[in-house]
């Protein structure tokens, strides 16, 4: 039975298969608007042929152009006949035939004795003489003849009008430049206007344009990439499952860690606050400043010294392990008042350098810059520090409480714990989620979650009250990997758009929009590549006793380095890619001169940003792979 | 002294990898381990040092319970435990020196050495076991340009630069020619008579086991099967050790 419906489905498979494919190919077709009779229209067509025309020929050099005019009368519509034209034996000439038709009637002209191959515009000229109505382009032939059928333009007249045949002759060619006197549009004392000599053929300005737009969109590039490789190298380890999988705590251990977090947060930032009060008193002298950055760098140097000694003697005495901490302390205190006298310097030394710099005044701006981007981060590095400082001495205490404590009495202390820890993480979690719904009220923003993590907190720590070890590590693992993920998913083009609100249309936010994406699909690719190591030599570096940062550094790092260099330079070569596109979201660089000369039909010029595009992303891709060969 | 009592491994799959295993091995002795690939030798040195955590049991070392200590208190146990690998494993790419400074880790400072500082002790020392393992001139090369012989006493050499008590060679010359095994073989020999290193070392040839060791253990499958001196492994034994069809080879 069971063999005979197989058979069955073995003889219908394909066909049924058929049909499904025609149906799911006829509803794309519907969906996506396939349809050839726009492409068979013949206006489409025209248009067609004129852009690609155009786009072949990318407006790179300006040619200063010789005008030359040749008439011919034309009544529309017809009335008294007409005088024919004179023109002299070997002269250019032009024929119209019929010599009078209805207005918009098709009209055949006629050129001869025009030189090989020229290229010209035909336009009929109302007998006021003051517009030129564009009718038709026109190539003549080898023998400098042609014809062409126009339609004329609706325009009636009691008098006869003409058809004007303009050719535009350039002047030099890229081997022979030549000079030319043109009337520029600024004007003298007496208020004619000035004549310039200028060089025919010269580089155009839309070449320019492009020259300037491209620079931006490497930059763009270039400064993604290296802000998405700054960040994305320590998350990476974060979001890889062989170092994550091994960060195991005990209950008791994770929620003194969680309960610490807001206090080392906050005490980081009050730290700051005072360290920035105490460089203010320093900063109205530059003497003091740069006296500062020399003597207390020197101090922390000698105090790091100390409290850190080279050799781990296990168990140090008390006193010394004091002297030890609270020297380790202080340099961190002093290393906060560094920086800020550090972020003072450079935006001051920016500042005052900036005018004199002239052409390289960049440099200075890129000083101060820096200056201001320094004593922005400083608080929120601080806090990150004092955190982490903190979940560190939570640990210890944890290790301590665990020594002298029974199990039973350590269990109950952990119980209540974790309960106000989830508490206390769910409420700060909650703060975040008020802030952006505008909730003002405590019971709704604190309470309420705070009571709900508590239960949660008490729940999961009941249940892995059994377990010694709970995986903390791989929960950071998901987190981190999904929150990659969906940063990942979102295209730069579109990221663009809400960072153009926040810092303004222009290649910052394009570069913003960029180093987002990078950071996220670096971290993915990074992290991969620390998941396929060798597990060997990390057994062996664990073995001899080094702490899990020593392992990374020394077991992990050297793995990692040539996948991390190659998947860098891999991006880098996306990041160009991308950069010449963010400009149609609003992220500046060569994207929003091609958009903009696009939407203006100016298509030769558009011309011109493809080709630097195709040049650019060609030779960053030959580049990269050079590098890529050379290094890895 | 080194005392291992009625440990156990089971792994997350449920496979039991030691099954109530329970011996001594005095200071200064010279322990082989034998027995089939799979039948648990790997797993016991590595739960000796933790690589592997163990599922019951106590490993108590100089009086202190290995098994009981925090990831802390592990540190200062590890250092004094050196181990050597079957594939060496020293990063491929780091110079043959730093493999070497690897074996400080668990003394110097852990804040500097993250950023490639170690004292000039440490680095005059590193040479000096490079010196001993005679490849003192190949300091500066690339881990992954030496031979495996090299290799392997490279791996020696980072054992060396823990000072250890007690050294955990799994398999160290399996992955080797025979020239070749016994040369290193008799660098553990050597560390083990002059330097009265323990050493606990697994090895698949009875004629290394009659060489070098001063006793052995054997494990069938997770199983202690036999413990005493290596000229007691009749062919009865051996049948115990390595299953009814196997026969003596060299």
């Amino acid at each position: 039975m069971s063999g005979e419906r197989r058979s069955l489905w073995r003889i219908l498979r394909v066909p049924l298969l058929v049909v499904l494919a025609v149906v799911v190919y006829s509803y794309t077709f519907q969906e996506a608007d396939v349809n050839l009779d726009e492409i068979r229209s013949e206006t489409r067509q025209t248009q067609l042929v004129r852009v690609l025309r155009a786009l072949a020929r990318p407006e790179v050099l300006t040619y200063e152009r010789i005008e030359t005019p040749t008439d011919a009368a034309l009544a529309l519509p017809c009335g008294p006949a007409l005088p024919a034209a004179e023109y002299g034996p070997d002269e250019r000439q032009i024929a119209v035939e019929p010599s009078c038709a209805e207005p918009g009637a098709e009209i055949t002209v006629t050129g001869t004795n025009f030189s090989p191959n020229a290229r010209g515009q035909i336009y009929q000229v109302p007998s006021s003489g003051e517009i030129e109505l564009r009718l038709e382009e026109f190539i003549a032939d080898e023998n400098g003849d042609f014809v062409v059928v126009v339609d004329t333009r609706e325009r009636p007249e009691d008098v006869p009008q003409t058809i004007r045949v303009i050719t535009r002759e350039p002047i030099g060619s890229v081997f022979s430049p030549e000079y030319v006197e043109v009337e520029t549009d600024d004007l003298d004392e007496d208020g004619n206007a000035i004549v310039a000599t200028v060089r025919s053929p010269r580089i155009s300005e839309a070449a320019y344009n492009t020259w300037d737009r491209i620079t931006e969109t490497v930059m763009m590039a270039f400064l993604a990439t290296s802000v998405g490789v700054l960040v994305a190298v320590p998350f990476s380890f974060l979001a890889a499952r062989n170092i994550m999988r091994e960060v195991t705590t005990t209950v008791l251990r994770l929620s003194l860690q969680i309960l610490v977090l807001p206090v080392g947060m906050v005490a980081g930032i009050i730290a700051a606050r005072w360290m920035q009060d105490v460089s203010l008193l320093l900063t109205d002298s530059v003497g003091l400043v740069v006296g500062g950055l020399i003597v207390i760098p020197v101090a922390i140097f000698f105090a790091i010294r100390r409290a850190f000694p080279p050799i781990d003697e296990g168990l140090v005495p008390r006193g010394e392990r004091a002297i030890r901490v609270s020297l380790a302390g202080v340099a961190a205190v002093a290393s906060i008042l560094v920086l800020f006298l550090l972020a003072d310097l450079l935006t001051d030394l920016g500042a005052w350098a900036a005018p004199s710099l002239a052409r390289l005044a960049f440099i200075a701006n890129f000083v101060e810059t820096l200056g201001d981007i320094l004593a922005a981060i400083i608080t929120v590095i601080t806090a990150l520090i004092t955190t982490g400082v903190a979940i560190q001495l939570a640990g210890r205490l944890a290790a301590v409480l665990r020594q002298s404590l029974p199990g039973g009495v350590r269990k109950a202390i952990a119980v209540p714990l974790a309960g106000l820890a989830g508490g206390v993480l769910a409420a700060i979690l909650a703060q975040g989620v008020a802030w952006l719904y505008q909730l003002n009220d405590p019971v709704t923003t604190i309470w309420i979650p705070g009571a709900v993590g508590a239960v949660i907190g008490l729940a999961l720590a009941i249940r892995s009250l059994r377990k010694d070890d709970i995986g903390v590590g791989l929960s950071l693992y998901y987190v981190s990997r999904t929150i990659f993920n969906a940063l990942r998913s979102i295209e730069p083009l579109i990221m663009v758009i809400v960072f153009a609100v926040w810092v303004g249309l222009g290649p910052f936010a394009g570069s913003l929009a960029l180093a987002t994406h990078t950071i996220a699909a670096l971290a993915k690719l990074y992290s991969e590549q620390v998941e396929s190591i060798l597990p060997g030599p990390v057994e062996a570096v664990k073995a001899s006793g080094a702490t899990r940062l020593q392992t990374i550094a020394y077991a992990v790092l050297p793995q990692v380095i040539p996948p991390y260099i190659s998947f860098t330079l891999y991006r880098w070569d996306i990041n160009v890619r991308m950069s010449t596109i963010i400009g149609f979201g609003g992220g500046g660089g060569i994207g929003f001169l091609l958009q903009q000369n696009i939407r203006l039909l100016n298509y030769q010029a558009a011309s011109v940003n493809m080709l630097a595009i195709a040049i650019v992303v060609a030779s960053m891709d030959y580049l990269s792979a050079r590098i890529r060969e050379r290094i890895v | 002294m080194l005392k291992i009592e009625h440990l156990t491994k089971v792994y997350d799959n449920g496979t039991v990898a030691l099954k109530d295993v329970s011996f001594e091995v005095p200071d200064g002795e010279f322990l082989a381990v034998i027995g089939l690939s799979g039948s648990g030798k790997s797993t016991l040195l590595r739960c000796i040092n933790r690589l592997i955590e163990p599922t019951e049991g106590r490993i108590l070392w100089n009086g202190v319970d290995i098994a009981s200590l925090s990831q802390e208190e592990l540190r200062p146990v590890r250092r004094r435990i050196g181990m050597v690998f079957q594939h060496f494993n020293l990063v491929h790419r780091s110079k043959v020196l730093t493999n070497v400074l690897q074996g400080s880790l668990g003394y110097v400072n852990p804040v500097r050495s993250v950023f490639n500082r170690f004292p000039q002790e440490a680095i005059d020392k590193a040479f000096a076991q490079l010196e001993r393992v005679g490849l003192e001139e190949k300091a500066t090369s690339r881990a992954d340009a030496l031979s495996g012989g090299q290799q392997q006493r490279v791996g020696v050499a980072r054992a060396l630069m823990q000072d250890p008590e007690m050294i955990l060679a799994d398999e160290p010359v399996a992955s080797l020619d025979p020239v070749l095994a016994h040369s290193i073989m008799q660098y553990l020999e050597q560390i083990n008579q002059e330097d009265e290193v323990t050493v606990l070392c697994s090895l698949h040839f009875l004629d290394l086991v009659h060489r070098y060791a001063d006793r052995a253990i054997a494990l069938n499958d997770g199983v202690l099967v036999f413990e005493g001196p290596p000229q007691e492994i009749d062919d009865d034994k051996f049948r115990e050790i390595y299953g009814k069809e196997a026969e003596r080879v060299g």
